[in-house]
C-alpha cells in the first residue's frame, strides 16, 4: 500500500489557487523532499495530508481520508510543522507526561534517553529553551513515537548550522528505517540532498518534477564546458546555463553521458541547481510576460 | 528483542500497541484535562487566594462572635441566620471568583492555542477536535465546580474549627454549636447550587468557547460587544428591553431557578430550599443546554477549520 496517494488534489483560497490538480504517490520507506518556491502550495499540500485543511479531489494517507479521520491518522503520523509550535508555558517533563498520556505509540524511555544526550533539563519551561533546544525536544518527542509517516515542514527554520546538521543526522541514524516514510520541505535543499530518496518540485500548485534520486542522478548532468566546446555543448540543448569564475556550466536533462564527457567535467547537479533551471526560469518568463 | 511486535501484522495497530505494552496508561481525555489545568493554574489558584482572604478576614473578626451569639440568644431562628451568614458569604465570594476565572479560561481556551501556533502541536496528537473541545468545555462544567466545592467546603471547615476554638472556652456547648453551623446540610445545598449554576451557564460557556475559536483577536471584546450591541439596537429601535431582560435572567437568574422562595435565602442552609423539580423541569434550563450545545458544535467546527492566527 502506498503511504500517500493523491489524485487530482485541488484547493483554493478565494481566487488564489494553492493546489491545482496534484497527483502524487509516495510508497512506504521513502524520504521525499518537497521543494518549491514560497506560495507554491507546499504547506497546503502538507496540511491536506495531515488533515488540517479540507480539499477537493482524492487523498488517502495510510489508507485513510485525512480530513475525516485526522485523529485516527495521527496514531501513525507525526509532524513537526514549525520550530516554534510547542506550547511555551509547558515544562519539558509535562510535555513528556502529556504525550505519554495521549499517544498509544509513545515510548517515554526513548524520549528521555534522547533528551539525556542534550542539555535540556526536564524541569525547564519550554519558553526558557533556545530555539535549537525546542527543536531537539520536539524531535525527541516525535522520534519516540512509533509512527509510519513523519511530515516535516521547514523543521529547521531559524536554527544554526550545527543544530540543523545534527537534526537531520539524528533523524537518519536513530529514526529512519524502511518501514517508515518521511516527507520534508525546506529551503535549505543542499543540506538534505544526501538523505533524500525522492524529490518532488511543486510550483504554482502543480507538480513540476517527481523522480527518485537514482533517476535524478541518471537524468540530470552538469558539465563544466571547456571554452572551445561551448558551441557544441549548446547544440545539445541544455536546460540551463550559468557562468562561474569565467567557466560556463551547462545543465542537461537526459543527455547522453558519453557525449557530455567529451565536452568537459561532468557531475551530478545539486537539487538547487536543477530547481533554479526548471522553476526559476519559468518564473522569470512569467515576470517577463 | 522486538520479535513479538515484528511478527504481528502492521494492519492490527491495537495488537502492535499491546505487544509494545503501551496501551496501558494512555488516557487521552484525562491527560487532556490535566494539561488544561497545567496551563490555566488560575482556575484553582484564584479561588484559593480568595479563600485565604476570607479566612484572614474571618480570623480578625472572630472575636466578635460570642457577643453576637449572646445578643441574639432570645431569637434562635434569627441566630441561625446570622451565624451562618459568614459561611454563605465565603461560599459566594469563592464561587463568583470561580465563575470569573472560568469565563476567562473559556475565552482563551481556543484562542491562545491558535495565537501561539501550539494548535499545530495539539493537532499532531491522536485527539479529535470534538474531544478537544469537549475536554475544554468540561473545565467550566465539571472541573471548576469540583474545585469550588472542595475549596469552599475546606474553608467552611476551617471557619467552623476556629469558631469552636473561640466559643467552647466561653461556655457554649458543642451540641449547640453544631446545631447552629449545619455544615453538612450546607454542603448539600452548596453542591446543588454549584451543579445548577454551572449548568444554567451552559450557553454562556458555549458562547465564550465559540468566540474564542472564532475571533482572530480580542476575544473578550467579541464576546461582550455583540450582546451589548443587540441591547442598544433594541432599545433605540423599539424602545423595549426584551433582550437585555433575557440576558439579565440568564446571567443572574440561576439561583432563582434552582431554589424555592421558602426560608432565608441569603444563608443557603435549608434543604427545603432546594427545588430540583422546578429547575430540571424548566424550559429555561433545557433551552440553555440546547443553545450551549449548539455553540459548542460551532466551536468544534471552527477549531477544525480555522488556521492559526
Amino acid at each position: 500500500m502506498a503511504c500517500i496517494e493523491a489524485r487530482d488534489l485541488r484547493k483554493s483560497f478565494g481566487a488564489t489557487v494553492a493546489l491545482d490538480g496534484v497527483d502524487l504517490t509516495v510508497p512506504e520507506g521513502r524520504i521525499l523532499g518537497l521543494i518549491g518556491p514560497n506560495g507554491a502550495g507546499k504547506s497546503t499540500a502538507l496540511n491536506a495530508i495531515l488533515g488540517l485543511t479540507p480539499y477537493k479531489g482524492e487523498l488517502k494517507v495510510l489508507g485513510l481520508d485525512p480530513w475525516r479521520r485526522r485523529d485516527e491518522l495521527m496514531r501513525d503520523v507525526c509532524f513537526i510543522a514549525d520550530v516554534a509550535v510547542l506550547p511555551r508555558w509547558m515544562k519539558v517533563a509535562q510535555s513528556l507526561d502529556y504525550v505519554a498520556g495521549v499517544h498509544p505509540r509513545f515510548d517515554r524511555a526513548k524520549a528521555e534517553a534522547f533528551l539525556a544526550k542534550t542539555s535540556i533539563k526536564l524541569t525547564s519551561r519550554i519558553r526558557e529553551l533556545s530555539k535549537g533546544m525546542v527543536a531537539q525536544l520536539h524531535l525527541a518527542l516525535v522520534m519516540a513515537i512509533d509512527a509510519r509517516l513523519l511530515v516535516l515542514d521547514e523543521p529547521t527554520l531559524g536554527l544554526d548550522l550545527l543544530y540543523r546538521k545534527s537534526f537531520y543526522d539524528t533523524l537518519l541514524n536513530d529514526y529512519f528505517d524502511h518501514s517508515r516514510t518521511i516527507v520534508v520541505t525546506t529551503h535549505q535543499v543542499e543540506e538534505i540532498q544526501h538523505i533524500l530518496t525522492d524529490v518532488v518540485f511543486i510550483d504554482r500548485g502543480r507538480i513540476a518534477l517527481n523522480c527518485s534520486m537514482e533517476d535524478f542522478e541518471a537524468r540530470f548532468a552538469e558539465v563544466m564546458v571547456r571554452p572551445e566546446e561551448l558551441a557544441a555543448a549548446r547544440a545539445l540543448g541544455p536546460i540551463h546555463e550559468r557562468t562561474v569564475f569565467g567557466r560556463s556550466i551547462l545543465l542537461f536533462d537526459g543527455a547522453d553521458r558519453d557525449r557530455l564527457a567529451a565536452l568537459g567535467d561532468v557531475h551530478t547537479p545539486s537539487i538547487a541547481d536543477v530547481f533554479v533551471a526548471l522553476i526559476g526560469g519559468a518564473h522569470a518568463q512569467g515576470v517577463a510576460a | 528483542m522486538n520479535t513479538l511486535s515484528e511478527a504481528l501484522p502492521d494492519a492490527i495497530p491495537e495488537a502492535r500497541d499491546r505487544a509494545a505494552g503501551r496501551t496501558t496508561g494512555v488516557r487521552p481525555l484525562y491527560w487532556s484535562l490535566r494539561r488544561e489545568l497545567w496551563e490555566s493554574r488560575s482556575l484553582y489558584i484564584a479561588p484559593l487566594i480568595v479563600a485565604g482572604l476570607v479566612l484572614f478576614g474571618f480570623f480578625v473578626g472572630v472575636a466578635h462572635i460570642p457577643g453576637q451569639i449572646n445578643s441574639l440568644q432570645v431569637e434562635p431562628r434569627n441566630r441561625a441566620a446570622v451565624t451562618t451568614i459568614p459561611y454563605a458569604m465565603a461560599a459566594i465570594a469563592i464561587m463568583v471568583t470561580g465563575l470569573v476565572v472560568a469565563s476567562f479560561y473559556c475565552l482563551g481556551a481556543l484562542h491562545n492555542e491558535r495565537r501561539d501556533r501550539s494548535i499545530l502541536f495539539w493537532k499532531s496528537m491522536p485527539i479529535s477536535d470534538l474531544k478537544a473541545v469537549l475536554v475544554k468545555a468540561s473545565v467550566p462544567l465539571v472541573a471548576v465546580p469540583v474545585i469550588l466545592f472542595v475549596v469552599i467546603f475546606a474553608t467552611q471547615l476551617v471557619m467552623l474549627a476556629v469558631s469552636a476554638m473561640v466559643l467552647l472556652p466561653s461556655g457554649v456547648r458543642f451540641a449547640t454549636l453544631w446545631s447552629q453551623w449545619p455544615i453538612f446540610r450546607m454542603s448539600v445545598v452548596l453542591a446543588y447550587g454549584l451543579v445548577t449554576e454551572t449548568l444554567w451557564y451552559a450557553p454562556v460557556w458555549g458562547w465564550l468557547l465559540m468566540v474564542s475559536a472564532w475571533a482572530r483577536r480580542a476575544p473578550f471584546l467579541w464576546a461582550i460587544l455583540p450582546p451589548i450591541g443587540l441591547c442598544i439596537i433594541e432599545m433605540f429601535a423599539f424602545g423595549t428591553g426584551h433582550f437585555s431582560h433575557f440576558l439579565a435572567v440568564r446571567l443572574g437568574g440561576g439561583f432563582d431557578a434552582a431554589f424555592s422562595d421558602a426560608g432565608p435565602r441569603e444563608s443557603m442552609v435549608d434543604l427545603a430550599q432546594i427545588d430540583p423539580g422546578r429547575f430540571f423541569g424548566s424550559l429555561e434550563f433545557w433551552g440553555g443546554l440546547v443553545v450551549g450545545a449548539g455553540f459548542l458544535a460551532a466551536a468544534v467546527w471552527l477549531r477544525r477549520t480555522r488556521d492559526p492566527v
